[in-house]
C-alpha cells in the first residue's frame, strides 16, 4: 500500500470513528426521550380519558381528574401573557432602538441576559417577598401569573431584541430618510417585521412558564384545588368579572407534584397521565413556534 | 411619456431630453449659463467619533442639474451626501461644522436649530442596495405621503402613479400594485426606491451609488431615468463609475481624503482637469 493510500485510509477511519461517536451521542438523547414517553405512557395512558380531563381533583384515584389544574394553567398563562409580552417587547424596543451604547446600557444588557439564566426558584422567593410580604397578597391566579411573567420576561426581551436586530439597518435608514420619527419607524416597520420573532419568543416563554413548578411552590400555590376559579364571563351584568384573578389555583405541574408525593399508586399513575398532558401541551406550543418561524422566514428574506 | 423606453443615446433628437452631444457642447463653455443655486456647501467639516471625514468642503449645487461626486473609496463622498438630509444624526458622536445653505429659503441644513426630520421631509434618498420595505409596491411609494398624514385614496393613487411614472416603473407594475415589492427584480426595486423618494416632491434627490448593485441593463435604465428627472428636481449622485458621471452629470466634483479637490462642469473635469490629482484619478493612476 502506498503512503498516500495509507493516509487516506487513516483519515477515513477518523471520519468513521467520529460519525459513530456522533450517532451514539444522538442515540442517547433520543433514547432518553423515548424512555420518558414510554414510562409515562405505560403508567398514565390507561388513565387518559375525557373523564380525566373534565373532573376535579380528588383523593380517590378512580375519580381524580385535572380539570382544576388545566383551567388554572390557562388562567395563569393569560395573566403571564398579558403582562410579560407588552413589558418585554417595550423593554426590548427601548434597549435596541432608543438606548445609546454606553456603560449603563451594557450593564442592563448583561443583567438581562443573566436573568434568563437565574434558577426559577429564586424568582419564587422574590415574588414571595414582593407580593406576599410587601403587598400582602395571597397566592392567587394574579400572583402566580405575575411571578411567571417575571420569570419569562428576560426570554421575551432577548428574543425580541434578536428579532429587531435581524432587521437590516438599510430598512431603518430608508424609513428615517423619508422623514419618519423613531416611533413611526418602530410602529410601521420594526414591530411588524419582527412580529414573527416576537411571537416565537413569546411562545417559547409560555411553554417554559407552563412547566414551571418551583416558583409557584415558593409563593404557596396549592397542589390540590377542588374548586374552579370563578368564570371571567357571567350571565348577569356587567357580564365580565375579574374575580378569577383573586382565586386560589393550581397548575398542571403542581397537581403532578402533589400526586407523585401521594402513597396511593393509583394517584401516582394519574401523575404520569398529567405528565403526558403537560408534554403534549408543551410540544404543541413549541410546534406552533416552529411553524410560525418557518412561515415568517419564508415571507421575509432580507 | 415613457422615459425608460427612450434610447440611451438617441440618434433622433427628441425635444426632451436633449441629445448628449448637444449637452456636451453646452457644458463645454467655461461658465455654464445662468446657474441658480439650489444648495451651497460652505466650509463643511464633518467628524465621525474617531476621525474627521470631511475637510473644509465647498460645493455649489445649481438648481435642476445633476452633480456627481466621484473619488476613491473612503474619500468622503457618501459622507458628504448624507449631510444633506442629516442622516449622520441617527448615530451618536457625529459632528458637523460649517454650512449647507438651502435655497431659496436660505436655511442652513446643518444648523442645530433645524430639525433633521424637516430636512428629510424635503429631500429624497436612494441607497446603494435597493431597500424596499416588505410591503406592497403601492404602500412602498405611498409611505412618505402617509408619514405626512396624506390618507385620501384618490390623492394617494394619483401621487403614487406620478412617482412610478417618473421612476419609469409604472408600465411594469401598474397591474400588480398590491404585490410585494420583494417580487420585483433588483433593478425594479431600485427604481421603486426612487419612486418612493419622489412621491413627496423632494427639493433635492440624493443618490448614493444607486447602480452599484445592479446589472448593466438595469443601470442604464436608472441612468435614463435620472437624466429625465433633473427637469423636476436637483440631483446629487455619488458614483464609483466614472463613465456614469460623464454620461449623467452636468457638474462633477472630485473628492480625495475628505477634501474636495476639484469641481466643475463635467466636460471640463473629464477633458481638462485643472488639478493633477484629478487627472491622475481619472487616468487610473490611483484609486
Amino acid at each position: 500500500m502506498t503512503d498516500s493510500a495509507r493516509i487516506i485510509a487513516y483519515r477515513k477511519r477518523q471520519d468513521w470513528v467520529f460519525s459513530a461517536f456522533g450517532i451514539a451521542s444522538t442515540a442517547v438523547g433520543v433514547a432518553t426521550l423515548a424512555a420518558l414517553l414510554i414510562t409515562l405512557s405505560i403508567e398514565g395512558l390507561p388513565w387518559l380519558s375525557l373523564h380525566f380531563l373534565t373532573s376535579n381533583a380528588s383523593h380517590n384515584a378512580e375519580k381524580a381528574g385535572i380539570l382544576t389544574a388545566l383551567v388554572g394553567t390557562l388562567y395563569v398563562m393569560v395573566v403571564t401573557f398579558v403582562t410579560a409580552v407588552p413589558l418585554g417587547v417595550a423593554a426590548a424596543v427601548y434597549l435596541e432602538e432608543y438606548a445609546g451604547r454606553n456603560w449603563f446600557a451594557n450593564f442592563i444588557e448583561i443583567n438581562i441576559s443573566n436573568l434568563a439564566g437565574v434558577p426559577s426558584i429564586t424568582y419564587g422567593l422574590m415574588a414571595l417577598w414582593l407580593f406576599g410580604f410587601m403587598f400582602g397578597l395571597e397566592s392567587t391566579v394574579l400572583v402566580g401569573g405575575l411571578t411567571l411573567a417575571m420569570l419569562v420576561l428576560p426570554i421575551i426581551i432577548v428574543t425580541t431584541r434578536e428579532a429587531l436586530r435581524s432587521i437590516p439597518n438599510s430598512i431603518r435608514e430608508a424609513a428615517y430618510a423619508a422623514g419618519a420619527t423613531k416611533w413611526q419607524t418602530i410602529r410601521y416597520h420594526l414591530l411588524p417585521y419582527s412580529l414573527g420573532g416576537i411571537a416565537t419568543g413569546t411562545i417559547i416563554a409560555m411553554s417554559r412558564a407552563i412547566g414551571e413548578t418551583a416558583p409557584l411552590i415558593v409563593i404557596g400555590a396549592a397542589g390540590y384545588v377542588t374548586r374552579l376559579p370563578p368564570p371571567p364571563i357571567g350571565a348577569t351584568p356587567p357580564f365580565v368579572s375579574f374575580d378569577w384573578l383573586h382565586a386560589s389555583f393550581t397548575v398542571l405541574p403542581m397537581q403532578m407534584f402533589n400526586w407523585t408525593s401521594d402513597p396511593d399508586p393509583g394517584l401516582q399513575q394519574k401523575a404520569a397521565a398529567t405528565g403526558l398532558v403537560l408534554i403534549v401541551l408543551t410540544l404543541s406550543v413549541n410546534a406552533a413556534a416552529i411553524f410560525l418561524r418557518y412561515r415568517v422566514r419564508r415571507k421575509l428574506k432580507w | 411619456m415613457n422615459t425608460f423606453a427612450a434610447p440611451r443615446v438617441p440618434d433622433v433628437v427628441m425635444n426632451d431630453p436633449p441629445s448628449r452631444s448637444a449637452r456636451a457642447q453646452e457644458t463645454l463653455s467655461p461658465t455654464p449659463a445662468a446657474e441658480r443655486l439650489k444648495a451651497d456647501v460652505r466650509g463643511l467639516n464633518f467628524f465621525y467619533p474617531q476621525r474627521q471625514a470631511l475637510k473644509n468642503v465647498n460645493l455649489p449645487i445649481p438648481e435642476r442639474t445633476v452633480t456627481a461626486l466621484i473619488g476613491p473609496s473612503g474619500c468622503g463622498k457618501s459622507t458628504l451626501l448624507r449631510c444633506f438630509n442629516r442622516m449622520h444624526d441617527l448615530y451618536p458622536g457625529n459632528r458637523y461644522e460649517g454650512e449647507i445653505i438651502l435655497q431659496p429659503s436660505g436655511v442652513n441644513i446643518l444648523s442645530p436649530s433645524v430639525d433633521p426630520m424637516e430636512m428629510r421631509l424635503r429631500t429624497g434618498m436612494v441607497f446603494q442596495k435597493p431597500n424596499p420595505f416588505p410591503k406592497s409596491i403601492f404602500e412602498n411609494v405611498a409611505y412618505g405621503l402617509r408619514l405626512r398624514f396624506v390618507n385620501q385614496r384618490a390623492v394617494l393613487a394619483e401621487k403614487v402613479e406620478a412617482a412610478l411614472r417618473s421612476a419609469a416603473l409604472w408600465d411594469e407594475v401598474k397591474d400588480r400594485l398590491s404585490q410585494s415589492a420583494f417580487k420585483l427584480s433588483g433593478g425594479q426595486q431600485q427604481r421603486l426606491c426612487v419612486a418612493r423618494a419622489l412621491a413627496t416632491d423632494p427639493e433635492i434627490l440624493l443618490l448614493d451609488e444607486p447602480t452599484s448593485a445592479l446589472d448593466p441593463i438595469a443601470t442604464s435604465r436608472i441612468e435614463d431615468m435620472v437624466y429625465a428627472l433633473k427637469e423636476q428636481v436637483t440631483i446629487l449622485i455619488v458614483t464609483h463609475n466614472m463613465e456614469q458621471a460623464a454620461r449623467m452629470a452636468d457638474y462633477t466634483a472630485f473628492m480625495y481624503l475628505g477634501e474636495l479637490v476639484e469641481r466643475g462642469a463635467t466636460a471640463q473635469i473629464f477633458q481638462n482637469p485643472h488639478n493633477p490629482l484629478t487627472e491622475k484619478y481619472l487616468t487610473g493612476s490611483f484609486g
